[in-house]
């Protein structure tokens, strides 16, 4: 029962208006304002569905975040994981007052310093020494306090010598680094990162994720930390929290709550294709896979180096020119291992007409990826701009090891991709 | 025993979804005073960054403006203005109304500009729209100096021109008109967030209510001249600031306590009414800017 709690979220919810905001805005603002005047409730507050982007809702209101509760130990390095729209950065917002919670409230015992994205209010025109000053401002350091850490702030982004260079004319890469600098020596008692280590070059992410250990660590501070980097999330995190659709679906230890989120995303490798259709522009009439000119089910297995074959019969309904076609591949953690598009090909589909019908066939290259689950979207889209069709888990299929590769053990699970290697001597 | 002291009520602070109904937050203001000198000297510096004329432009605005006016209003339309030379009056009038102009456009784009940082860090928003108070106190401060000048000259020559002693009060005119350029700022830069209509309104309207503010003219002129629409002049809380600024550095035109009086209660309003709405808005800006 000795627990220091340093912060709680208590039934926090926060509710997303849809679509444009226009004239439709004053008639609900007014009518908002007239159930207030009357002492009601607010009436758009009732409405509202669950937060699924696949699926067109009731209302114009959704939650991105529904009732959730949880709290932080002092000293703790908590972990946000969930998938994409799955609230994560939304909760952030609120823990870091960027926006207000539509109901609920959390409770802190600790200064709050949020690093959503590195960089934020860097002015171009201003040197790295004078950004480090506003960045530092901004942030919630006192000039005394930056003045102080300037030396090791300098030092730690390695921009020594284009400190008094306007930021303007940084590389991107060093501009994200004297950013980062700032931020690792923030000293508050709570400190909100999102994603900031998708940035920079492998020797700083290094050097990041070593900072942001140390903060934890021996600065005993709190540390929230949200990203899809599981291997980050992993090292530095001691307790993780998942969220799925707004909602909190586990908390526990780091590793079984990426474990829990793993099997999410499993789960969905079994679910049926999911279609969206979004101007009936064209009609998908079939679709299969083959491996050797068999057709495979979904969820069977594919042995590494092998090669599959997409067949799409598509109906044209409308004129279309500049058809394209985009088929994701994602690992079970849901990151993207490949994009795939016709322009890669020089394929393309200018001037089709209306009411014919289109066999496409793509051919893969041998498949590399590493044992485990995979599971294919494809997208049908104009000039890859404007969406028309698109397919979600089109396809799931596991890749088993084959003697594509000679090696008697597997494949290290945590590696992504397979590259096929001569080795000689002399 | 540690968790004894941490009884549920002992927190340091709490996210809720409304602000209190009024609240200036000046405590935390205070805090960030830094984060404020910072944007001001920001401001100031980056303006005319990369120009070969630099801060001269702050100069030369207000400067040319006023020989144009001259040239249209004095000699080409013939408005009198007395004894005073009509460039230093319509120097007056301009860097006066330049300072209301740039508070007010400055900070009704506050959540429009800043969306950016806003929507990813927390600072009081409140820091925002003072530090452009500010540093357009600052840039006023430099456009006075050339005023100063004028006076100056136009004194050696010989001009009929004299302070008043109420010039000593000068300082809480310019105030005076920071404030209620922050509060009509602060109130628009609110409701731009969720109606753009009043971006567009304010580009225009600020040039529509200079003609309005006695900027070019006499007050007296316009009672003179056409009676009947006056009161559109004499309601305007601006036009009084602009007289009186006359009146204090160049001793033309009335004081009117009325007029002030007038003028001061507008701005408490204005600004009372301008923190409220700032306050409501700021906590949930970015989910509709």
């Amino acid at each position: 029962m000795n627990k220091d709690i340093i912060l709680k979220a208590e039934n926090i919810s926060k509710q997303y208006r849809l679509g444009q905001v226009g004239t439709g805005t004053l008639t609900h603002d007014l009518n908002r304002w007239w159930h207030q005047v009357r002492g009601k409730e607010n009436p758009y507050l009732k409405i509202g569905d669950t937060n699924d982007r696949s699926t067109k809702g009731e209302s114009d209101y959704v939650w991105a975040l529904q009732d959730i509760n949880f709290e932080v130990e002092r000293g703790e390095v908590l972990g946000i994981i969930g998938k994409n729209g799955a609230g994560k950065s939304t909760l952030l917002k609120i823990l870091s007052k960027v926006t207000a919670p539509t109901t609920g409230s959390i409770k802190s015992r600790g200064r709050i310093a949020s690093l959503l994205e590195v960089g934020t209010g860097f002015n171009p025109e201003l040197t790295g020494r004078e950004n480090i000053f506003l960045n530092g401002a901004i942030l919630g350091m006192t000039k005394k306090e930056i003045t102080a850490k300037l030396d090791e702030i300098i030092e730690f982004s390695g921009c020594e010598r284009y400190i008094d260079t306007p930021v303007k004319r940084y590389s991107s890469g060093m501009t994200v680094r004297l950013a980062f600098a700032v931020a690792a020596f923030l000293e508050p008692e709570i400190l909100v990162i999102d994603e900031v280590l998708a940035v920079g070059d492998a020797e700083f992410q290094k050097k990041a994720i070593g900072k942001m250990q140390d903060i934890s660590r021996e600065g005993g501070r709190t540390v929230l930390f949200v990203s899809h980097n599981m291997a980050a999330v992993k090292s530095l995190c001691t307790r993780g929290v998942v969220l799925e659709n707004g909602k909190v679906v586990y908390s526990g230890s780091i590793d079984s709550s990426i474990n829990y989120y793993s099997e999410i995303f499993s789960q969905t490798f079994i679910n049926p294709p999911k279609h969206i259709n979004y101007n009936a522009k064209i009609a998908i009439l079939d679709f299969c896979v083959k491996n050797n000119n068999d057709i495979i089910k979904p969820n069977t297995t594919i042995l590494l180096g092998q090669k599959i074959k997409i067949e799409l019969k598509i109906l044209i309904r409308d004129y279309l020119d500049d058809l394209s076609i985009a088929i994701d591949i994602i690992n079970k953690n849901g990151e993207f291992m490949s994009h795939l598009t016709n322009e890669d090909d020089g394929f393309y589909m200018y001037d089709l007409k209306p009411n014919i019908q289109k066999n496409i066939t793509i051919v893969t290259s041998n498949l590399l990826f590493v044992p485990g689950l995979y599971s294919m979207n494809i997208w049908f889209g104009l000039s890859h701009n404007e969406s028309l069709y698109e397919i979600k888990n089109f396809f799931s299929f596991e890749i088993e090891q084959s003697d594509y590769s000679k090696r008697t053990k597997s494949l290290p699970a945590h590696s992504k991709v397979y590259l096929p290697t001569e080795w000689t001597s002399v | 025993m540690d968790s004894q002291e941490n009884t549920d009520n002992n927190w340091l602070f709490e996210i809720t979804p409304k602000n209190k109904f009024f609240s200036l937050n000046l405590k935390e203001v205070w805090q960030y005073r830094d984060l404020l000198l910072l944007f001001v000297k920001r401001d100031v510096v980056t303006v005319y960054k990369q120009t070969v004329l630099g801060p001269l432009w702050y100069l030369i605005q207000p400067l040319f403006t006023s020989i144009t006016f001259t040239i249209i209003f004095n000699n080409l339309a013939g408005i009198s203005t007395g004894t005073v030379p009509p460039f230093l009056f319509n120097l007056v009038g301009i860097t006066v109304w330049n300072y209301f102009t740039a508070c007010l456009t400055g900070t009704s784009n506050t959540f429009g500009a800043n969306a950016g940082i806003f929507g990813k860090v927390y600072f009081p928003r409140l820091i925002v729209p003072i530090s452009i108070v500010i540093s357009n106190l600052i840039k006023f401060g430099i456009q006075f100096l050339i005023f100063i000048a004028f006076y100056i000259y136009y004194y050696a020559q010989g001009a009929a021109i004299s302070l008043n002693a109420a010039a000593a009060l000068f300082p809480l005119l310019i105030v005076l008109m920071g404030v209620l350029g922050l509060g009509m700022g602060m109130f628009i830069s609110s409701l731009v967030t969720k109606y753009r209509d009043f971006t567009y309104l304010i580009s225009f309207g600020v040039q529509l209510l200079m003609y309005l503010s006695a900027v070019m003219y006499p007050m007296a002129l316009i009672k003179e001249k056409i009676p009947s629409y006056g009161w559109l002049v004499q309601y305007n809380p601006l036009a009084y600031v602009i007289e009186t600024a006359r009146y204090m550095l160049l001793n033309v035109g009335q004081i009117s306590v009325f007029g002030l009086l007038y003028t001061f209660t507008v701005t408490v309003i204005v600004f009372l009414v301008g923190v409220l709405i700032f306050n409501k808005t700021e906590k949930s800006f970015i989910d509709t800017v």
